[in-house]
């Protein structure tokens, strides 16, 4: 058990080497002389030539990778032109929003999504099968940015329930509460894509899984229904549906960046949008790398969970 | 009589990793070092329980998996280099599951087409023609070649397999498990047939099965394996009513016939010895009533007896 | 008819999409306004106002206008990212699959390594370096879906290349290239197909979102993405221009989705032969069933049992009038080939029968006076696994892969008997020694996978004994075992049945087997009991045609080579029975009145009973 725990882990290395290598070729691509990318509306001569000395930005591409990459392993991702800070500060103070926006709505997709599916599947053709897949349906095919839009029109700005924009309120107590009521919006528009996606696999997973012969025992042993359903069957799903969570929660991830515009959620995903519009090329660098080396850890964890789940992964 | 194909020590190794995190390079030794010399025109018959190695040999001798060491003889030429094409004009093959060895987007045409067009470029005409001369060897109407395979039932299926194998016009035919996943009425009809198409076309047959009364039915002479060896050949007559290796012996005790109570000792040891830690000497030893001390220590060889029997065993039974 | 209604709603989908593809295409010749025209003097103007049906921008610029021209381009990108990013990654897939080793390996390592990202943060990536634009835009959302096709198209070349089609290919002399297009790709077109549907709308909500942020399309250019981008500022003032863009978007891949459902359903195989619906966890059975129960004094009872499939509009009949008794510790053998019904005569015992399609349509099955079609499922449940217990053929699907053999029999015992912890164990072990299982400590926390098929099946064996049943129906249990186990798994049962004096219903196709533990048996044809009696006397001297038939076309061992009998012609189809005997096709014996009517079951002395007009001679002795 340890042994496999480690040697994920261990796995875990290359692949953030290799993001590394990804993120420095895309950037890598972008036309003209670096340093000037970098300074953008500041690079006068002086300045272009400093900074071409500070990271070596006139050095061979090889070269420029591992200087790069030996500084983010210290801690330096370098300095924003446009806010003046040094991007790992920016990213540190940022991404606590994002990650109670994409946590809360992960947990909350996951959970609705798996008893929507379950509870779709053995209704079968029921009424509630069919109000679930239409939901789902919706679910799926709607902009969350657009829904989290109509969702502000209707619910903050019409009922006034919830509060416009922002994670905490401008004048008056930061507390629990104030939290919540600016999280329920956008958590809720968050969520919507991702649980119909998990609603929809795990009703298929659920299926698929009621059609095996190790049901037909469970029901000759005498189970009841709601046993073999519940311990049974959904374990069997959880299987399949469990390495679906973990790319799920690349796509919350992902709709957080809308989500973020849209309720102006002080996020990391917005800080990257509005870096891209300013060509603020290092912290799009260093947000980029960051978020996905959380992402990685992320799945590794998971993976970890899944080979609790099913003994078969170990041999 | 000819000797129509043989094989001389031939044996396949695959890579394995003990445990998780080992780095140590080990292999698994799937079939050891066995020789054959198979007659013209007989139908030698090979059994063996799962796990034995039958499907692996079979696979070698088609030219479908590379062995890892010793030589293949096809009338008299080696054939060294793994290739089907090469091999495929010679000997074929026949698969167990019917269906699932035809492909299911493909018409009966076009999968009886593909060996004419690929081993022989037969031209159209040609091609037609033979076809219809195979179609009728194996009884088969010929609307059927514009079906799909999924039409077919287990029996048609298994005909149209057969007719494939022949369109390449082997002398040889390695037939694994042919009749295995068929019902028995089907069986015995399709059996049949591959006698009548042996006679017709001058074949030798290399007929595997875990079935040993159909195995006793359809052969001449019979191999046994166990554990990656060959461990008895004998004649189809004699090899389970006086069987000489115990593990013979216990195949046939243990075939259910009419007539014949349960006899079994029942404690015997059932376990098929680990692949990954395989034991030294026999391999059969753990399971074996007529044990001695030399079988954990010695490997035994294989022997010749009287009458064309073998058997590779340090206790044969008399 | 639930299949329909879905076909319904893809049907619905279908013209909706295709109303919209043919806008869409006809725009450039609409009698509509300028999209680009700037009109600052008319901006906001509400729908349904003169000459603007949806109103105007914050530009004053025609919103039906602009709404046209942006479906056209937001769809068009769309599709153009599904197709590359499909062909692209197809391609990656199937030679990753199809040569495995090395070339596999080192391309899934990069397909993983894109895949390490969130999507949007690649795609974000790509367009801070290639610049804000839709060109740019497409190219990110098409590389970002690439790992997706690869995974998907790899995984199913996986399965095919392993497949022994392909083998007989190589055999048939083809090479690389055109087994990978030959066999390899007709079989992996459908899947990208249906990849293609789940994702052409997901690109399209993509790219939109990329424009939304403004990192996609540019002015005066605009899709729908960035129409909705624009509108933010002024969504409390003037919703519409929000609404207009952000419902077409839903529209257009909401009809999307129910097509591509619609596609996934054609292209499903299991979906034609109805095995996509649930199995309830208990038969139905017909409320009209006649009231046929004869009160024996046998332990079991079945009479004119009648089971039938109902798939689309065909009824197939698997069991058609079964009756047979069984007695307190009797063995009963049940034999016959595919189709015969054996099997679903055992299950309709305690209707584990799957249901749809399946349906018990007639007959009673009498236990101990209790009527089992009769009950509830509720009541039913008491008797299963406590009463009747089942041994099912293949156990490596038939116990649960996830639990310890420990945990799954302790459910055995729990689910009757409510004792504790210490107790459950007890008996647990009880339990394995009974089916004489060595180091039954260790193996209680073993999983299924890690035992072989004997042991599986032991562990079978013993969660049917768990609650002392008083017969144990065992469906074909020994047949996917080897020679040499399956001798002792049949050792194991009559030790068993002598030991507690069960009673056991065992269906197999082998006659040896009968033979060697059956008391009693009966043969089955096409759904019908065709002949019963003493097992010894039966296999001595068959009394109906097949049996004979069958039992001389089975080689048996120690007669050496020889040729064997066949019976000629195939078994019919249960779905469409001839009149008269089933058998009378292919009997040697046949007569006329043989297919005109119905043939009864007529008793030959005090214990056995056959079918047939024409019956063999009963040998002496």
């Amino acid at each position: 058990m340890i042994a496999y725990i480690i040697k994920r882990l261990l796995s875990a290395i290359p692949v953030l080497l290799g993001i590394s290598v990804i993120v420095f070729i895309i950037m890598a691509l972008i036309p003209g002389d670096p340093a000037t990318a970098i300074l953008g509306s500041f690079a006068t001569p002086e300045n272009v030539e400093k900074l071409n000395r500070d990271l070596g930005l006139d050095k061979p591409m090889i070269q420029r990778y591992f200087i790069w990459l030996g500084n983010m392993l210290q801690g330096d991702f370098g300095r924003s032109f446009s806010l003046n800070k040094d991007v790992l500060d920016e990213i540190s103070e940022r991404f606590g929003a994002t990650l109670v926006l994409a946590g809360v709505s992960f947990v909350l997709c996951s959970i609705l999504g798996v008893v929507a599916g379950v509870l779709s599947a053995s209704r079968q053709f029921g009424i509630t099968d069919k109000l679930i897949t239409l939901s789902v349906l919706i679910g799926i095919s709607i902009p969350s940015f657009f829904l989290g839009m109509m969702m502000i029109l209707f619910f903050s700005v019409q009922l006034r329930w919830f509060p416009v924009s922002g994670m905490w309120p401008i004048y008056g107590a930061r507390d629990l509460s104030a939290l919540l009521s600016h999280l329920f919006l956008p958590a809720l528009a968050l969520s919507v894509v991702a649980t119909g996606v998990i609603a929809r696999l795990s009703r298929s997973a659920m299926l698929e899984v009621l059609r095996q012969d190790f049901i037909r025992t469970a029901r000759a042993k005498g189970l009841s229904e709601a046993r073999v359903i519940w311990r049974h069957a959904l374990k069997a799903a959880m299987v399949s549906v469990i390495p679906v969570l973990g790319v799920q929660a690349g796509f919350v991830l992902s709709g957080a960046v809308y989500i973020e515009m849209v309720f102006q959620w002080p996020g990391v995903g917005r800080m990257l949008v509005e870096a891209i519009l300013k060509r603020d090329i290092l912290l799009v660098q260093g947000g980029v790398v960051f978020v996905a080396a959380c992402y990685v850890m992320f799945n590794i964890v998971v993976d970890i969970i899944q080979s609790l789940l099913d003994p078969r992964i170990k041999t | 009589m000819n000797v129509s194909f043989q094989f001389d020590k031939l044996s396949k190794k695959f890579p394995a990793r003990k445990g998780a995190l080992s780095l140590s390079k080990f292999e698994v030794s799937a079939v050891k070092t066995v020789s054959l010399k198979i007659k013209q025109g007989e139908t030698f018959g090979l059994v063996g329980e799962s796990g034995c190695g039958k499907s692996t040999l079979a696979k070698m001798l088609v030219g479908l998996l590379k062995p890892t060491s010793g030589k293949i003889e096809i009338d008299g030429k080696i054939f060294d280099k793994s290739e089907p094409k090469i091999f495929g004009k010679k000997i074929q093959y026949v698969f167990q599951d019917p269906i699932s060895s035809l492909n299911p987007r493909k018409t009966i045409r076009q999968i009886m087409e593909a060996p004419l067009k690929n081993l022989h470029g037969m031209k159209r005409p040609d091609r037609d023609s033979r076809i219809k001369e195979l179609f009728e060897a194996v009884n088969l109407r010929l609307d059927f070649l514009d079906r799909h395979p999924h039409e077919f039932s287990g029996g048609q299926a298994q005909r149209i397999g057969i007719a494939r194998a022949l369109a390449a016009e082997p002398k040889i035919l390695v037939l694994d498990e042919p009749v295995s996943a068929l019902d028995v009425s089907i069986q015995a009809q399709v059996l049949n047939l591959l006698e009548e198409l042996k006679e017709k076309f001058g074949l030798t047959y290399f007929f595997i099965s875990h079935d040993l009364s159909v195995v006793e039915a359809v052969s001449d002479r019979v191999a046994v394996m166990y554990f990656g060896s060959i461990v008895e050949v004998g004649t189809a007559e004699e090899i389970f009513s006086k069987p000489k290796h115990p593990y013979t012996k216990l195949l046939a005790d243990s075939a259910p016939i009419i007539g014949k109570p349960l006899t079994l000792n029942e404690n015997s040891g059932y376990e098929l010895p680990d692949i990954m830690n395989p034991p030294k000497g026999c391999a059969f030893r753990d399971r074996c009533i007529f044990a001695k001390k030399l079988c954990s220590q010695k490997t035994p060889i294989f022997k010749k007896v009287k009458n064309g029997s073998a058997v590779s065993c340090h206790n044969p039974i008399n | 008819m639930a299949l329909f209604a879905r076909s319904q709603l893809a049907f619905i989908g279908l013209i909706i999409l295709s109303l919209i593809l043919i806008l869409a295409i006809l725009t450039p010749w609409l009698p509509l306004n300028d999209p680009n025209v700037i009109d600052t003097s008319n901006r906001f103007k509400r729908p349904f106002s003169e000459d603007s049906i949806l109103g105007t921008d914050h530009l004053g610029r025609d919103l039906l206008s602009r709404l046209l021209w942006g479906t056209r381009l937001s769809i068009a990108v769309g599709l153009c990212a599904a197709i590359i990013a499909a062909f692209i990654g197809s391609a990656i897939g199937v030679i990753a699959g199809f040569y495995g080793g090395h070339t596999d390996n080192i391309i899934m390592r990069g397909v993983d390594m894109l895949m390490a990202f969130p999507y949007i943060l690649l795609a974000l990536a790509i367009v801070a370096a290639l610049g804000p634009g839709l060109m740019n835009a497409l190219i990110a959302v098409a590389i970002v879906n690439i790992p997706f096709f690869a995974r998907n198209i790899r995984g199913v070349t996986l399965g095919i290349v392993h497949r022994e089609f392909v083998d007989a290919a190589r055999l048939s002399g083809m090479s690389n290239a055109k087994i990978i297009i030959n066999e390899i790709l007709p079989n992996v077109f459908p899947v990208i197909v249906v990849a293609m549907s789940t994702t052409v709308g997901w690109m399209i909500l993509e790219t939109a979102g990329l424009s939304f942020l403004g990192l996609g399309s540019q002015p005066p250019q605009a899709d729908l993405g960035s129409m909705l981008g624009e509108a933010r500022a002024a969504i409390i003032t003037s919703p519409h221009t929000s609404v207009v863009p952000g419902v077409m978007i839903l529209i257009i891949v909401m009809a999307i989705n129910l097509v591509g459902d619609g596609i996934r359903d054609v292209l499903d195989p299991r979906l034609k032969s109805g095995a996509l619906s649930t199995p309830r966890s208990t038969t139905e059975v017909a409320k009209n069933k006649s009231d046929a129960g004869l009160k024996t004094q046998t332990l079991l009872s079945i009479n004119g049992l009648k089971t039938e499939f109902r798939i689309g509009n065909r009824i197939l009949k698997a069991v058609n009038d079964v009756s047979l008794t069984v007695d307190k510790g009797q063995c009963v053998g049940i034999i016959g080939e595919s189709g015969s019904g054996k099997s679903v005569t055992a299950l309709s015992i305690m209707r584990l029968v799957s249901s749809p399609p399946g349906i018990i349509t007639d007959g009673s099955i009498d236990f101990k006076g209790d009527d089992l079609l009769k009950l509830s499922s509720e009541d039913l449940r008491d008797f299963r696994g406590k009463k009747v217990s089942y041994v099912f053929q293949d156990p490596l699907s038939t116990l649960h892969p996830l639990y310890t053999v420990g945990q799954q029999l302790s459910e055995a015992i729990q689910s009757h008997n409510h004792v504790g912890k210490l107790e459950k164990h007890k008996k647990a072990l009880e339990l394995l020694q009974a089916v004489r299982i060595s180091n039954p400590e260790k193996r209680l926390n073993s999983y299924p996978h890690e035992l072989s098929g004997g042991m599986r099946q032991r562990i079978g064996i013993a969660m049917a004994l768990a609650n002392d049943p008083d017969i144990i129906i065992a469906d074909e249990p020994t047949t996917a075992l080897d020679v040499t186990v399956q001798a002792q798994i049949l050792k194991l049962f009559q030790d068993l049945r002598r030991e507690k004096g069960l009673a056991l219903v065992f269906i197999t196709h082998d006659f040896g087997v009968i033979s060697q533990i059956c008391d009693k048996v009966a043969v089955m044809y096409a759904g019908k009991i065709v002949e019963t009696g003493p097992a010894a006397e039966i296999l001595k001297s068959p009394a109906h045609p097949y049996t004979a038939r069958l039992k001389s076309c089975v080689p048996e061992l120690g007669q050496g080579k020889r040729n064997l009998i066949a019976i000629p012609g195939f078994p019919p189809m249960i779905d469409n029975m001839p009149s008269g005997c089933a058998f009378a096709s292919r009997c040697e014996k046949v007569k006329q009145n043989c297919q005109s009517a119905m043939v009864d079951v007529k008793k030959i002395g005090q214990e056995r009973a056959v079918r047939c007009l024409f019956p063999e001679e009963i040998k002496a002795g």
